[in-house]
């Protein structure tokens, strides 16, 4: 009950996901349409359970007074503030949207706009040309980020009488040798996701049940 | 110079300046807009997403369409609490296991036709009729994918043939991770560029 129980749900919920794909009767369609229906108010009840999460690893912080515990006020309010704006002004205007605007994209923009000091000084490190492949990972580096800027569009010369620019360049770069390795990491990646989401429905992978009884 | 007088912009602007403050060192302006992002996002999200689906995937179909069958989400929602407490922590199995088989028994006819016979079909070509230069670039293209699942192929030891295109892999592979770097920088530099547009112009209005 508490192991086999899981397992035949997950047996069954994929079975029927994965009949409808190759059936045309309408009750199929029907289950499956409800079925991602269903996924998505446990997706939403999931989110409560984070949030309470984060506030119990919060108060247990506040009240054990741990490193920086005073910064733990400062999330508790701005989770509660964001709620309350919502349930009391909605979201489809008010502060709800105020504070969207206002405070969450500007500091998440700014956040991630932080990394490219960062990535300046970790690119010092990964594009030194000491073997033949990190010299690869150095020119494509360097041809991608010249093509993408007002001096690459400058920067054109030509070779046995055809016109060659770093733009045309870098766009091929991109467009061949990348997505050659992109596509065939995404196949990769396609055939391990469909190995394991088959594991799992015939349960033979069973890790999201978590500890053994 | 037009100093903007929108409260929102002055919000905006000093909560930027307290991220960036980071850049000399760790110090309690940024720490206290960390927090702030992590408190402020946090409730932004589980508004979005517990009231889209308990709102509109739940109440409204229930109680006002009277589509009954919507309740058995709701149920197993309700259910993922039980994992807060310790003796009833393995009925939360039942909605893990309905959503991830949910999960599973969507992405495998999904996957396979857009990750894998999508992308395989792309990057199969008919040479007749190309112009040169589009055929030689398609047929490093076919190479490349071929070689780079090679490299990828660990049921045989790379040994001979093998290892030669599991090398020309690898090369394909460092080339793709150069690019993705350069343009990941690109993409990180063309935001600070934003928002220093957004202090210098929205919020000082020293550049016009």
């Amino acid at each position: 009950m508490k192991r086999q129980g899981p397992i035949i749900l997950a047996f069954a919920i994929g079975m029927l996901m994965l009949i409808q794909f190759f059936t045309p009767a309408a009750f199929f369609k029907e289950a499956y349409n409800t079925i991602l229906d269903w996924k998505q108010v446990v997706l939403g009840f999931t989110f409560i359970l984070g949030t309470w999460s984060l506030i119990r690893y919060h108060y247990i912080k506040i009240n054990r007074k741990r490193e920086n515990w005073q910064y733990s006020y400062v999330t508790l309010a701005g989770l509660a503030i964001t709620v309350l704006a919502a349930l009391i002004w909605k979201t489809a205007e008010g502060p709800y949207p105020w504070l969207f605007n206002n405070v969450q994209v500007p500091m998440q923009s700014t956040m991630f706009s932080l990394l490219a000091f960062f990535v300046a000084s970790a690119s010092y490190r990964a594009f030194r040309a000491r073997t033949f492949h990190a010299t690869l990972l150095l020119i494509a580096g360097a041809l991608v980020m010249l093509g993408r800027v007002p001096i690459g569009s400058y920067l054109s010369g030509s070779i046995f009488g055809v016109k060659i620019s770093l733009v045309a360049i870098s766009d091929w770069v991109l467009n061949v040798p990348n997505a050659a390795a992109k596509r065939g990491i995404m196949i990769g990646v396609g055939l391990g996701m469909t190995a394991t989401a088959i594991k799992i429905i015939l349960g033979i992978e069973q890790t999201y049940l978590g500890k053994t009884d | 110079m037009a100093v903007t007088h929108d409260l929102g912009i002055w919000v905006a602007g000093i909560l930027t300046l307290a991220i960036f403050s980071f850049l000399y060192k760790d110090n309690p302006f940024y720490r206290f807009a960390e927090h702030l992002l992590v408190g402020v996002s946090a409730g932004y999200y589980l508004v979005q997403y517990f009231f889209s689906a308990a709102y509109k995937k739940l109440w409204v179909p229930v109680f006002q369409e009277g589509h009954h069958v919507l309740l058995v989400g709701g149920i197993l929602g309700l259910l993922m609490f039980t994992r807060l407490f310790r003796r009833t922590e393995w009925i939360s199995r039942y909605p893990v296991a309905f959503y991830i088989a949910a999960w599973a028994g969507y992405v495998i006819p999904s996957y396979i036709q857009v990750r894998i016979l999508q992308q395989a079909q792309d990057t199969m070509f008919n040479p007749r009729g190309m112009p040169l230069g589009e055929a030689l670039s398609a047929l490093i293209l076919l190479i490349g994918v071929s070689t780079t699942l090679i490299y990828f192929y660990f049921s045989a030891e790379h040994r001979g043939p093998l290892k030669t295109l599991s090398k020309v892999g690898i090369t394909f592979l460092m080339i793709g991770f150069g690019a993705t770097f350069g343009y990941n920088v690109m993409g990180r530099v063309s935001l600070l560029i934003g928002r220093f547009q957004f202090l210098f112009t929205d919020w000082l209005g020293i550049v016009h």
